[in-house]
């Protein structure tokens, strides 16, 4: 068997020569990931020399070095935000206490369970993007989309490396079930639904960054909260290479709809609802964006569960996972007796109905989750604006095609109206991609692989990536 | 008032991720819901937030004569437009600059670097005067004694793995220190330490690739274009200690500048000047600079630009790629390669005869600029083949050479 220096080979923070079982367990994992990773990760281009960024420390200088590497010798490491010094757990019953270095006995389960969900969310990303290689609208692009990959496999690292160092045997089982769920498989399918949804093309891709891997960054702020520290502190880590992801979403749309309304001008066509002509030009109508926002937007706010959860309300009290910039909220960080205004439908209409505020958790970062949404759809619309059209992107009601919470049993408009079965059946290809729209979509999905060029239906970046020119060679897919 | 560099975040490119907020040491990065934005009274340019920035959106610089503040810039959907300054205040800043540094400015160049220059423009057969329409150039900002201090920010090959030599493109950043360098000009970049003698390295100058409003516009940064130099005799190989020093540069090194240097061989400013570039190899950097310059500055120019450009192969020919994605409208390239398999050798000489008609046709026009810059190799194939259109065409080369010199038409730096 080749011998493995894992030492150099998984660049870490957390003294991994110093701890000979863990160092074992995780040498037994590697085998296992890098054949999922074979399998599973990108289809094809797993020999071409990618432009990545490759995290060596944790400090700001040493997180962001650049080089030409081949996917499967990526040095996915293990890094941890440095320890802050006397922290204490920041909520529930034990604020105040020093944070655990430990796994408190009697949170073993809730714990384990916690990480692997997010676990299982990494490598699943992985697998649902592995296709988009091979229609990249760019070498840009196609970096981009592997820099997002290796990371979501570095992410399923973060995770089995805390369930190995922390907990046990199940902890093992666990890491190992982590490989063995596919998305979309019927048989071991991924946990959650939105992970097992195919990612087919790049606008669901833009999409999917923006809207899917936000959810991944309001999951990793609340879990970075964590009074279990080594938890908190993977997760700290982990949201600097997050913010990667959502700026490929937020600038890839951005960059859509920035070709399509420059089409538009240069043709002179005013009207945004004049489909056929503007697809003509071979760019993306703004109403087909506004549709893969509805559904993405929709499938993501899906991810935060039950708006009312006692499971959520039981993971604050143990001081498992907080709120969002709970350090920032002014309260008494226990909501005791506070209450949280969660939109409800009574009698057949919207409102805002005051509850418990430690029930309404899940309601909560969903809300702070549709916040930070808005913010980046508003950059879109600055970019439509700018050119003169008018139309304005949405984001949907957030009744609108729901399959998990309390809209899940309702059909509601984008607006937030609410309409009948046989209704909705009959509308909903207003609001969400038909396949006729699938069908235009996956047409305009030809790889383009010149340095510096670009598909028609999407802009060139304002800024590449690293200071380097919009025609550097990002991709070397030939070595 | 005196100009200052203002680090600003560019709000169309920026995705609000909280990461330079979180990264910032000293707590100068804040934001409200629109923007995220740098406090000028607090930021003291450590860099820090520059790497973890997805974005590349931190990475926004303005110079400015009173900083923007952070209501201002809450309000902004895009960045300001570059404000123009004049040469005075330009000057101004650059004055400070050296004077901050504890150095002089002087009207010539210093002895070290005057003899490399002289020895470069030997072939030019007399005294350079740079184009009128030329910018007012800086020289001797920094000097040995008081360099500045530049950070390295990018450094990578430009020529293919299996090609023999080994080029880099360096990407140096001044920081807040005013470092006013025109195409054309060069720096000077002093290695650490002493020689087997224990003297100091000697000052090794390389012509910017850049143009004046930097690698990236608007940065305060410069690029160079390296050739990793080993000589090799008795079957020893010899590093050549400042090419081997820059090439083997990190990212976030720190490099002592001297310069800029150089007062003639500079670009004509105005738009009807023709410029006819020949080059090999590295020398193609003050060409990269120039032909920048007037992409940014004037796509649509009526004056042509002639670049002939020779390497050995193409995989040798540093900025092979972007070179090809010129439009034609706006530059005529002709390359050369002299160690293609199974072709013919090719100089650039040999490139410019072809081209005869249209050489001899601008040569005589006053608003045409020769320039010739590479090895010293190529100072006499070119010679020859400036002599052999000339005479083709009814001219004198002898003649036109003295005439284009004089009026600051005609320049050569070999090495
Ligand atoms: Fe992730
Ligand atoms: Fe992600």
């Amino acid at each position: 068997m080749q011998q493995i220096n894992y030492d150099e080979l998984i660049p870490n923070n957390v003294n991994l020569s110093g701890d000979r079982r863990l160092q074992r367990a995780l040498e037994k994992w590697h085998p296992g990931y890098i054949d999922w990773w074979m399998s599973m990760g990108p289809d094809g281009f797993q020999a071409s020399q990618v432009y990545l960024r490759t995290a060596v420390s944790v400090d700001p200088k040493g997180w962001a070095n650049f080089g030409f590497v081949k996917m499967p010798d990526y040095r996915w490491g293990i890094f941890l935000a440095p320890a802050e010094e006397g922290r204490t757990v920041g909520f529930g019953r034990h604020k105040g206490e020093p944070a655990w270095q430990e796994v408190p006995g009697e949170y073993r389960a809730p714990l384990r369970r916690l990480i692997s969900i997010q676990g299982d969310t990494e490598p699943a990303s992985v697998e649902q993007q592995r296709h988009l290689g091979k229609t990249a609208p760019s070498l840009y692009d196609m970096r981009n989309l592997f820099q997002v990959n290796v990371e979501e496999g570095r992410h399923l690292w973060a995770m089995v490396y805390l369930l190995h160092a922390y907990f046990g045997r199940d902890g093992r089982e666990e890491a190992e079930a982590l490989l063995q769920r596919r998305s979309g498989d019927e048989d071991k399918p991924r946990v959650l639904g939105a992970f097992n949804e195919d990612t087919p093309h790049w606008l669901a891709f833009f999409m999917f960054t923006f809207f899917t891997d936000r959810d991944g960054k309001f999951q990793l702020e609340s879990l970075a909260q964590s009074g279990f520290d080594p938890l908190s502190r993977t997760c700290r880590f982990m949201l600097t290479e997050e913010a990667h992801h959502m700026f490929v979403g937020e600038s890839g749309v951005m960059r859509v709809v920035q070709r399509t309304v420059d089409a538009m001008n240069e043709a002179g066509i005013t009207d945004p609802h004049d489909v056929n002509r503007i697809r003509e030009m071979g760019v993306i109508d703004l109403p087909t964006i506004q549709k893969y926002m509805n559904f993405h937007f929709s499938v993501s706010a899906d991810l935060f569960g039950s708006e009312m959860s006692t499971n959520a309300a039981n993971a604050y009290t143990m001081g498992l996972k907080g709120r969002y910039k709970e350090e920032k909220i002014d309260d008494d960080h226990q909501l005791h007796d506070s209450v949280y205004p969660v939109l409800k439908l009574v009698d057949g209409e919207f409102r805002w109905v005051e509850e418990p505020a430690l029930n309404a958790l899940n309601a909560r970062l969903r809300d702070d989750y549709v916040k930070d949404c808005a913010a980046g759809v508003k950059r879109w619309n600055k970019v439509i604006e700018k050119a003169g059209i008018e139309f304005t992107l949405e984001i949907p009601h957030i009744a609108f095609n729901r399959q998990m919470g309390q809209f899940s049993d309702v059909h509601a408009t984008p607006k937030g109206d609410i309409l009948d079965d046989a209704a909705w059946e009959q509308r909903k290809d207003e609001w969400l991609p038909s396949s006729d729209d699938e069908t235009y979509v996956h047409s305009l999905m030809k790889a383009v692989t010149e340095p510096g060029e670009y598909a028609g239906w999407i802009a060139a970046p304002k800024v590449a990536i690293d200071s380097k020119p919009g025609d550097f060679e990002f991709v070397r897919i030939a070595s | 008032m005196a100009l200052k560099r203002q680090h600003l975040i560019d709000p169309e490119v920026c995705i609000r991720c909280n990461t330079c907020e979180e990264t910032c040491p000293i707590d100068a990065v804040t934001h409200n819901e629109d923007n995220y934005v740098v406090d000028p009274d607090i930021c003291n340019y450590c860099m820090d937030c520059i790497s973890p920035c997805p974005t590349g959106a931190i990475d926004s610089w303005r110079m400015v004569k009173a900083a923007y503040g952070i209501e201002e810039q809450f309000e902004w959907d895009e960045l300001p437009e570059e404000a123009e300054y004049t040469d005075e205040e330009l000057a101004e800043a650059s004055g400070d600059a050296a004077n901050d540094a504890g150095g002089v400015r002087s009207g010539s160049d210093p002895d070290e670097v005057d003899e490399i220059l002289q020895r470069a423009r030997a072939g030019q057969g007399g005294k350079a005067v740079p184009p009128p329409s030329a910018a007012h150039p800086y020289i001797n900002v920094y000097t040995r004694d008081a360099p500045a201090v530049a950070r390295v920010v990018g450094n990578y090959r430009i020529t293919e793995s299996q090609a023999g030599s080994d080029i880099h493109h360096v990407v140096l950043d001044f920081g807040s220190q005013a470092f006013p360098v025109l195409e054309g000009q060069s720096i000077g970049i002093i290695p650490p330490g002493e020689d087997a003698r224990g003297r100091p390295h000697h000052v090794r100058l390389y012509s910017v690739a850049s143009p004046r409003d930097g690698e990236r516009p608007n940065h305060n940064n410069v690029a160079l274009t390296v050739k990793r130099e080993i000589t090799e005799a008795d079957g020893q190989r010899f590093p050549g200690v400042a090419s081997n020093y820059i090439c083997d540069l990190q990212k976030g090194d720190e490099v002592k500048v001297t310069g800029p240097f150089g007062n003639t061989f500079l670009m004509p400013n105005h738009p009807e000047a023709n410029i006819i570039m020949v080059c090999t190899g590295t020398g193609s950097a003050p060409f990269r600079a120039m032909t920048e310059r007037r992409r940014r500055r004037m796509a649509d120019a009526p004056g042509k630009l002639m670049l002939f450009f020779g390497a050995r192969t193409p995989q040798e020919l540093p900025y092979f790629g972007p070179l090809r994605k010129l439009p034609e409208r706006f530059i005529d390239i002709n390359l050369a390669f002299s160690r293609v398999p199974e072709q013919p050798r090719e100089y650039v000489q040999d490139r410019m005869r072809l081209r005869s008609t249209d050489v001899a046709a601008l040569l005589p026009d006053e608003n045409t600029y020769l320039y010739i810059c590479g090895l010293k190799g190529m100072e006499d194939g070119v010679k020859e083949a400036l002599e052999a259109i000339c005479s083709e065409h009814g001219l004198d080369w002898t003649v036109l050479a003295s005439t284009m010199r004089e009026s600051g038409r005609f320049h050569v730096e070999t090495y």
